[in-house]
Formats: C-alpha cells, sequence, structure tokens
C-alpha cells in the first residue's frame, strides 16, 4: 500500500468534470412520467386584503389540470411556518404563516393562487386568467417609521410592527468605560438588502404516492432532513414516509436552508392531483421570493483613549425582518454578540429590534450576522482611528486579542478557540506593499487623485455547533453532524454525511480525509449525501461553515471506529494481542513485526466472511456523531485598495489581498475557491448590489439581473491570497470553517478603502452600495 | 419567465417579411438577434402575436464599402462588425461601438438592424447613426437617422416595414466612444461617441433622453475654437433626462459633460 497524504494536496474537485460539461443532476433535470407542472399567481401588490378571486376562466384554460386557493390546501396542511428561537429567545410578534394567503397578502409575490396544468406554458396562461381583487392597504417599508406609534401595521391584525426588541446587555455596562473616554465617536451603518441569486434558482418536485402514503420530494435544499422534519409534521406523515432528495445544488448561501411556501404546496398538490408534480421557480421568482440578506441598520458609538485604546461599545441593531419571521431569521442577531470583532473591550452593550415589513423575509445569507458585525466594527475602529489621527494598522496592534490570551472568553461568554491575528496582519501588509501604497497615496493626493487603503482584520464564528448552545436555538434539535462509513467486502468505502454540499466541493475533501485514514486509495472512497433515505436517520445540513468543522470530523470519527473493529479483527487473524497491533498506511500489523501484517482489504473482506473472533458481528461499518465542545473561530486580514474617479465618482478597486487562517487545510484549491468567491459576494455588497423596493408602494424595482447588478468577473481585480495556520484545538482534525470568511471579510475592507479615499474631502462615513452617483453626490457636497 | 403563445414565421426574402408583417397585422414583431425582445416577451412585458424570423434572410448580413459610405446590413451581428476589417479601416468608431455592446452571447447573436429598431434610449448605434446623419434604410424607403427615432422605443418604421441596411458616412479620424456603466455587459448609465469629421467634430450621447441626443452646441463651441473641457460644458445644455436606478438626472448631465470631455481628449489621444 502506497504511502498516501492526501490532507492538504490540492487535488481538482471531483465534482466539477460533471458539472461543467452539463452532466449534473439538478431538480429540473429529473422530470417524473405523468408530471402535471405548478405554477403559482402571486400578489403583485405588497400590501392588500384579498377580496374575491375567480378562477372559471384559469379552470377552463387548455390543460388546466386544477386551479387551488387557499381553502383546498387548509384541511391538507398544518400548523405555521417554523420560527426558530436562534439568537433571540423571546419575541413580541410573530405572525401566523400559511404558504398560501388566504385573507392578507403582505409582500409582493405571497402566493395566492396555484394552476396546475399538463406543460409550463399551460400553466403559467391559465395563470394569467385569474383574477384577483384586491383592496390595497398601506406598505411598511421603513423601519424607523414602522415603530412609531400610529404606524401603519404590516400584518393588520398584528399588535404593531415588533417581532422582536431584545437587549443583551444594557446601556449600564458600559457607562464605566464612556466615562473614562477621551473621544467617542457615533455613526449610522446601513446593510443593504441582498438578493442570493444562486445560480440554480430553487426547484421542488414532488410524488404522493397515496396507496402506500409514500411522498418522495426532489428539491434544492442545503438542509434536507430539516425540510423532511418541518414538511412531514405538515402534512400529517411520519418522517418516515417521506424522502427527501436534493441532488446537485447549483448555489444557495443560506437562502436554501429554510423552508417555503412551495416546498408544503407542491407535495400537497401532487396529493390532491394523485400524480407528479412539479415546479421551477424563475429567476425574477427568486429574486422576489427567495429570503433577502442582510437589510439591517445599526446605531454604534464607541469609547475609546487618547492612545487608541479601545474601551466601549453601544450597539443597536434593526432588522428588517420583512412580512414573516424567516425560519432562521432570528440568526442576524449574531451580529450583536460577534460586534466585538478581534478586539479587547471593557464592554459592549447591545439590543437587536426586528421590525415586521410589507417585504419579503429575510433569512441567513453567506455569514449571516457576522459580515454585519465585522463591517460594524471595522468601520468603527477606523472612525476612532481617524478622530485619533492614527494609522488604522496601529490601532488594531494596540486592540488585539493577543496569542496568549486565547482561549479567550469575550464580552458575551463566547470562548474564542485560537488566534495570532498580528500574524495574519504582518503577512497582508507585506502581500499588498503597504507602505509603497502609503507612499504612492501622498504622491496621488497631490495631483487631486482619490486612492484609499482599507483593513479589515476580521474574525468569525463559525461551525454550528456544540449541542449546549444550539439545541435551544432551534427548539429542540441539536445542530451537532452524523457520519456513516460502510465499508464494502472487497474494501471499497461509502461515506454518508448529513451535511450537503452546494457548491463546497464535499464529494472531493470528505473522501481526502477517509482515504488518508483508512490508507485506502481515494478513488475507492464515494460520498453520498443529499437524500433522507440514505445514512444516517438525521442530518443538519450544509450552511455556516459547518460542514468539515462538524460534519468531517464526524466522518473521522465513524472512520476511526472502523479501524476499531478492523484492530480487533487483524488481531484475530495475527494472531496478536488488540493492544499489540498497530494501524499505519492502510495496514494492520503487529508492533515491531511489521511484515506480520494484513491490508485494510483483507480485513474488510475477512469481517464479512466466517470465523470471527467470539462476539463480533459481521460487516465494517460505523455510525458517528460529534457534537463539537466548541465553536471554531477563523480569522484574517484583508486589504482593498480603491481609487475613486475625482469626476465621476466611479470607485475602482485595483488591488486586494487577503491571508485567512482557517486552521488545517484539507484542499487548498477548494479553499482558495471559497476564499474567492466569498471575497467578490461581499465586493457586491459593498459596491454594486442592493435590494430596492418602492418605498411607498412596496414595488420591487430589482427583480432582474439587469437591475439587480451582480458583478461578473469582470468588475473584479485579480485577488492575491496568502494563509496563516492556527488549528483549532476544538476538534481533532483542527480545523475551521472558511466558506463564509471572504464575505464577511471583504465589504469592510472595500468601505474602508473608500472612506480612507475621500478622508481629504472630510467624508468619514459611506453606506453600501457604494455606487458612482451616490459617491459623487456626497464628494460634490463634501467640496461645496 | 415563459412568453405568451405566439405565432412564429420564418421569412426567406424581405419581401416575405414585409408581407407576414401585413398579414400578422400591428402585433407582429421582427425576430432577428432576439436579444432584446426574447428577455420582454419572457417577462411577459411584450405578448407579441406573430414572430417573423428574418435570421434566413442571407443578403441582410453584409458590410459593403460604397464610395464614401458604409453600407451594414441590417443582420450584421455586433461581432461581424467589431471584426470587421473594412469597419475598422472606414469607420472604426463603429467597430469600438460594437465590440462595447452587452457580452458575447449578444454581441454574437445582436445585430444592427435590431438596435436601431428597437430603438432603446440606452443602445450605442442609435447614436452613432444620429450624430452621423447616417441613413436607415428599409424595404420601402430611406429614413435619414434624425427623422428615425421618434421616442422611446417608438421609430419612423411603418408597420410592415423593415430595416434593411443602414448607411454611414466614411469617417476615420479621431474618434471616440465612452461608455459609462457598472458592469461590462450593461447598458450604458450616459455614453458619448466623438468623432472628427470634415474638419468638425460630431457629438453624440447616449441614454440621456428618451431617443439619441446630438450635443449640438458642444459641436459649435468646437468649431469655434472652444477647448474640449469648456466645451463639454454644453453637453448637457437642453437635456431633461429621466432618473432610474443607477443614476438621478443631474448625476446624467454631470456625466454628459464630463464623458463628453473625455471622449474628446482620448480620441485626439491625450487623457
Amino acid at each position: 500500500m502506497a504511502v498516501t497524504q492526501l490532507v492538504g494536496a490540492k487535488i481538482h474537485r471531483r465534482e466539477d468534470p460533471r458539472l461543467i460539461t452539463g452532466h449534473g443532476h439538478y431538480v429540473d433535470d429529473l422530470t417524473r412520467q405523468g408530471t402535471a407542472y405548478a405554477h403559482f399567481v402571486r400578489s403583485p401588490l405588497a400590501h392588500a386584503r384579498i377580496k374575491s378571486i375567480d378562477i372559471t376562466d384559469a379552470s377552463k384554460s387548455p390543460g388546466v389540470v386544477g386551479v387551488y386557493t387557499a381553502r383546498d390546501f387548509k384541511g391538507l396542511l398544518a400548523g405555521t411556518h417554523p420560527a426558530a428561537p436562534a439568537f433571540v429567545a423571546e419575541k413580541k410578534f410573530v405572525p401566523e404563516r400559511f404558504p398560501i394567503a388566504e385573507k392578507e397578502v403582505t409582500y409582493q409575490g405571497e402566493i395566492v393562487a396555484a394552476v396546475l396544468a399538463e406543460t409550463k406554458s399551460q400553466a403559467a396562461d391559465a395563470a394569467n386568467l385569474i383574477q384577483v381583487e384586491y383592496q390595497d392597504l398601506p406598505a411598511v417599508m421603513d423601519l424607523e417609521k414602522a415603530l412609531q406609534k400610529g404606524s401603519p401595521k404590516s400584518h393588520v391584525d398584528g399588535p404593531d410592527n415588533v417581532c422582536w426588541d431584545f437587549t443583551y446587555t444594557g446601556p449600564e455596562i458600559t457607562e464605566a468605560a464612556f466615562k473614562e473616554a477621551d473621544v467617542v465617536v457615533k455613526e449610522r451603518i446601513l446593510q443593504n438588502r441582498l438578493a442570493p441569486v444562486p445560480m440554480e434558482p430553487r426547484g421542488v418536485s414532488a410524488d404522493y404516492e397515496g396507496f402506500d402514503k409514500k411522498l418522495t420530494i426532489w428539491m434544492s435544499s442545503q438542509n434536507p432532513h430539516f425540510i423532511r422534519l418541518f414538511v412531514s409534521g405538515a402534512m400529517g406523515l411520519k418522517e418516515s414516509q417521506v424522502r427527501v432528495v436534493s441532488p446537485d445544488v447549483g448555489g444557495g448561501f443560506g437562502s436554501k436552508i429554510s423552508p417555503y411556501p412551495e416546498d408544503y404546496l407542491v407535495p400537497t398538490l401532487s396529493r390532491i392531483a394523485e400524480r407528479p408534480v412539479k415546479w421551477t421557480e424563475t429567476r425574477t421568482e427568486s429574486i422576489q421570493n427567495a429570503t433577502h440578506g442582510r437589510g439591517q441598520f445599526y446605531d454604534c458609538e464607541v469609547a475609546a483613549k487618547k492612545d487608541g485604546t479601545l474601551l466601549g461599545m453601544r450597539v443597536v441593531q434593526y432588522v428588517d425582518v420583512g412580512a414573516y419571521h424567516g425560519t432562521f431569521g432570528a440568526f442576524q442577531p449574531v451580529a450583536c454578540l460577534m460586534a466585538g470583532g478581534a478586539y479587547k473591550w471593557k464592554g459592549i452593550s447591545a439590543r437587536t429590534v426586528g421590525v415586521l415589513t410589507n417585504r419579503v423575509p429575510t433569512d441567513p445569507y453567506r455569514g449571516a450576522g457576522r459580515p454585519e458585525a465585522t463591517h460594524l466594527v471595522e468601520r468603527m475602529v477606523d472612525l476612532v482611528a481617524l478622530e485619533l489621527k492614527m494609522d488604522p494598522v496601529a490601532i488594531r496592534r494596540k486592540n488585539f486579542i493577543q496569542p496568549e490570551d486565547f482561549p479567550f472568553t469575550q464580552n458575551f461568554g463566547l470562548v474564542v478557540d485560537s488566534g495570532d491575528y498580528d500574524k495574519a496582519l504582518d503577512k497582508a501588509l507585506q502581500l499588498i506593499g503597504y507602505d509603497e501604497l502609503r507612499k504612492k497615496q501622498a504622491e496621488l493626493r497631490k495631483q487631486g487623485r482619490y486612492m484609499g487603503i482599507g483593513f479589515s482584520t476580521w474574525i468569525e464564528l463559525c461551525g454550528f455547533g456544540p449541542s449546549a448552545a444550539t439545541a435551544p436555538a432551534t427548539g429542540g434539535i441539536a445542530l451537532v453532524e452524523s457520519a456513516q462509513v460502510r465499508v464494502t467486502p472487497t474494501g471499497s468505502v461509502i461515506v454518508y454525511t448529513g451535511t450537503h454540499s452546494h457548491g463546497q466541493g464535499h464529494e472531493t475533501t470528505f473522501p481526502q480525509i477517509v482515504a488518508d485514514q483508512l490508507g485506502v486509495p481515494y478513488e475507492s472512497v464515494e460520498l453520498r449525501h443529499g437524500d433522507t433515505a440514505e445514512g444516517t436517520a438525521f442530518g443538519y445540513g450544509t450552511y455556516g461553515s459547518r460542514s468539515l468543522a462538524v460534519g468531517g470530523v464526524a466522518i473521522s470519527k465513524a472512520a476511526g471506529k472502523v479501524i476499531d473493529k478492523g484492530k480487533k479483527l487483524a488481531a484475530h487473524m495475527l494472531e496478536a494481542a488488540e493492544e499489540d497491533v498497530v494501524f499505519e498506511h492502510g495496514s494492520f500489523h503487529v508492533k515491531g513485526s511489521p511484515d506480520k501484517s494484513k491490508a485494510f482489504g483483507e480485513v474488510a473482506f475477512a469481517s464479512y466472511g466466517m470465523n470471527l473472533p467470539e462476539g463480533m458481528e459481521q460487516g465494517l461499518e460505523a455510525v458517528a456523531y460529534f457534537d463539537p465542545p466548541n465553536l471554531v473561530w477563523p480569522f484574517g486580514t484583508h486589504i482593498a485598495v480603491v481609487e475613486i474617479d475625482a469626476e465621476t465618482g466611479a470607485p475602482l478597486l485595483t488591488k486586494y489581498a487577503a491571508v485567512d487562517d482557517c486552521g488545517n487545510i484539507i484542499n487548498p484549491m477548494i479553499v482558495d475557491g471559497q476564499i474567492h468567491g466569498g471575497i467578490v459576494q461581499a465586493i457586491a455588497q459593498a459596491l454594486y448590489e442592493e435590494v430596492v423596493y418602492d418605498e411607498d408602494s412596496g414595488q420591487l424595482k430589482t427583480g432582474t439581473l439587469i437591475d439587480y447588478s451582480m458583478p461578473t468577473a469582470n468588475e473584479i481585480p485579480t485577488i492575491l491570497l496568502d494563509k496563516t495556520i492556527t488549528p483549532s484545538p476544538t476538534n481533532d482534525l483542527g480545523v475551521k470553517g472558511i466558506g463564509e470568511a471572504g464575505t464577511i471579510a471583504a465589504s469592510a475592507a472595500v468601505i474602508n478603502a473608500i472612506c480612507d479615499a475621500l478622508s481629504p474631502l472630510g467624508i468619514k462615513h459611506v453606506d453600501m452600495p457604494a455606487s458612482p452617483d451616490k459617491l459623487w453626490k456626497m464628494m460634490k457636497e463634501a467640496r461645496n | 419567465m415563459i412568453p405568451a403563445a405566439f405565432e412564429y414565421a420564418r421569412a426567406s426574402s424581405v419581401e416575405e417579411a414585409s408581407k407576414l408583417l401585413k398579414k400578422f397585422g400591428e402585433d407582429a414583431k421582427v425576430l432577428a438577434g432576439g436579444h432584446s425582445l426574447i428577455p420582454l416577451m419572457r417577462l411577459r412585458l411584450a405578448q407579441p402575436a406573430a414572430l417573423i424570423d428574418i435570421n434566413g434572410i442571407k443578403e441582410l448580413d453584409h458590410i459593403k464599402e460604397d464610395g464614401q459610405k458604409l453600407r451594414v446590413g441590417a443582420l450584421t451581428r455586433h461581432v461581424t462588425i467589431h471584426n470587421s476589417a473594412v469597419v475598422k479601416a472606414k469607420l472604426p468608431l463603429l467597430a469600438e461601438i460594437a465590440s462595447e455592446v452587452g457580452d458575447n452571447q449578444v454581441r454574437n447573436m445582436g445585430t444592427m438592424g435590431g438596435v436601431i429598431a428597437h430603438a432603446d434610449a440606452a443602445g450605442d448605434y442609435p447614436t452613432l447613426a444620429l450624430m452621423l446623419d447616417a441613413d436607415i434604410v428599409t424595404n420601402q424607403r430611406t429614413i435619414p437617422a434624425r427623422d428615425f427615432f421618434k421616442d422611446l422605443f417608438t421609430t419612423a418604421l411603418g408597420p410592415d416595414e423593415v430595416v434593411t441596411e443602414v448607411v454611414f458616412p466614411v469617417a476615420n479620424g479621431p474618434h471616440k466612444y465612452v461608455k459609462f456603466r457598472r458592469r461590462l455587459f450593461d447598458w450604458a448609465i450616459v455614453g458619448v461617441a466623438a468623432q472628427k469629421m470634415n474638419g468638425g467634430w460630431r457629438i453624440g450621447l447616449t441614454n440621456v433622453g428618451p431617443t439619441p441626443v446630438r450635443a449640438n452646441a458642444v459641436e459649435e463651441a468646437l468649431q469655434k475654437g472652444a477647448k474640449a473641457e469648456e466645451a463639454a460644458q454644453h453637453a448637457s445644455d437642453g437635456l431633461d433626462p429621466a432618473g432610474d436606478l443607477r443614476a438621478s438626472p443631474e448625476y446624467k448631465k454631470h456625466l454628459a459633460r464630463v464623458l463628453t470631455k473625455r471622449a474628446i481628449n482620448q480620441a485626439e489621444g491625450h487623457q
């Protein structure tokens, strides 16, 4: 057996040839015999009463199987849309949500009717014939106005628009810090609403087999087991009667974690129509209805000493919850708990207010709360530096949590597992050529040019997570992870994981771990995921940069159990004591006698035969669950360089460097790819993207990719990457997550660079997206 | 994203296309590259009763030098225009503009005639046609560009009229198209074209009104010897652009001035 070292190797992604050449299997690629197509009629208004729905003409339209409204689903679907406690244990008002509106619509795009037809086109044509009479109601759009007494309500029967108002730590905790302060800076920081825009929109296909009471759902999901749990419950089925299959998933960015109305309606339509039903989301439906990210603002105050020592911070977060509480919508307040960033503080007071509006619900979106935290703390630290005329590097160094401080208990009691923030900063400064850049900046300023350098010394908590923290947050189910490792008689290995890749490359990374651990060829290890009919009883999905740090460790544990059993069997075969058997490089041998050995494959084959040790059952497979003792804490430094066109205000990102630390690395190529993607997504937030609604009518104005300005590779400079490696002490693999890091880090670096560029004009703060027209207007006003 | 039902007919000659247009009436649309029309149909913002596909009419796909004229067939794709040695020699500004239309897919499919007939305010060719006094040739007549663009998405074309050719004057002096946009494939937020010809300047503006605009005041100022910077101040004279998600009216007017200065300066070879 060759000695392999797959962990740490740049192995090409196994899934790429299939995906790149169009041989992937997405939901829309699969069609059952006899499928009927669903089309949903959606409210064109943000807020209205439904007075009547006339389906007469639509029902007679060619190819129509049926037209359905809320009352058709009433007896078949129970309960309301799930709303997890997440980081807000107490809620004020969580509106009831049925998957299809009956009396009131509360956002543009809410479903009011469903059409089933023989073809997609027939369904779409018939949908156009449905006459819905609405009585317009005022749309609640502005968060501050929504909180005022006497404001119109986003739900007419609700008490007001407050979904939650929760104080983690009151202002008293920061009193001493603010008393001691030489300077106090204040800012309101906006977080623009973002549409996730996965390359593959959502899709649901369902087949309910009435005789057997068996339901199979094919859907694009990050989280098939949770969907099974929710949908079976709502439909009055047992979890065991429902199978959710999520084949290749073309991106999610958090928008495919929570269940959606269609996830309930499509299976129910299959039950009603007694045939398979399929629905594929259009791009406009995706921008309109997939849960949005961010959509917040923060009122922040920071107290500091003259020498740059940070003392205290006060944060109030306002979250645009949307028309309904997103299933994991209350995750976003994690921004409050992470507001301290990489620094030491005497006190941080934090409060979160969730406001119901007449927009589509918000939910986790890549980074979820942690990009917001980084953005606010990195902005505020720069504002302190500006006030004190300090270099942004110096103020960061002065306040960093130091290597010897770890494990470090931060202000909200979270324990930061490890870090070396100066090291990553040093490397990034070198990578970008910081001293030279400052010289160049001084020269350009003399010429009237606006060049800026921006920092983000970010940290992250991820790898959700420890049962003690996560079970209460979901309402009972701990977000641990499961794995099953099965060895076939011929020694090949099938690994089942409860995580589910939607672009992360798990089919490559996880076999790398297992092949190394079992000493078998990489090619003989297969990964299976995304099908609730396979593997362990429950899986927990992919989000929050958890798959490797929780799921990968579970897999490694299961592989360890396989080795343990193998050792027992090998000892029996070698007629040695179990404690004398060593497993190395894919072979069991007796300590001190390497020639007395059995290869892993021989032991696997023997495990299915006869003459096993007394009491040992046949087979070689194991299940393991991993309940991590702590979250993991990646970190790094990102530096952005921008130049603002003095005449047009157009920001040009000229250089970008990132040094990230995610602990031990399984596949550097995949890590680099995830960092690239993450950074680009945050550059998009900083400079390009924003979901815009008409502030009066609540009409979505960015319903296509012409108007929703998602950037392409053309708009992004080459990104310089490097890394430091600080293994996590939290798990045996020493790994941390990296899927969200780029997104968490980059918006602050870009905006800080813009603010630095414009500082000669006295501009201190710029909100996202920093579009040319916005910057031009600010520059013009500053010059006047 | 599914269009409403429509009739489809493929024309093999301009005469046949015209006949089909007549047959289907005002709700018929000509299908050339389809990169503006099909997205509108998919969103059901356009619901033509019939599409008359002219992609089979090979004689509409041509670039011909004709004395001091350059004749570009209506079905000539952007990529063909961009790569054409004749265009590069006789009207390099057109080749430059063609290279900046949309993305690769749009440039491979989109056509000269399609852009002209669609008359989107943000279309790039209409600006060039207007400022150079090009002629729009149809199956029935020749229409000077200045009489062709009537309003937003509205032209002088009659219901059974098909654009067959656009005839530009030859101009290979200093020239530049400055297209200001956020993403490389976006429509212009504002575009400015500058072409020196016959001893004077022609300046055209994209997306600052419902139709393309010729910046007469700038041209006149330059004629009187004004420097680019001074002359460009007149670029916004008389403009009343509509604001949109990307730019306020004030910003568009400002861009018209800044980009005009840049277009002239860059055409002359200095920044």
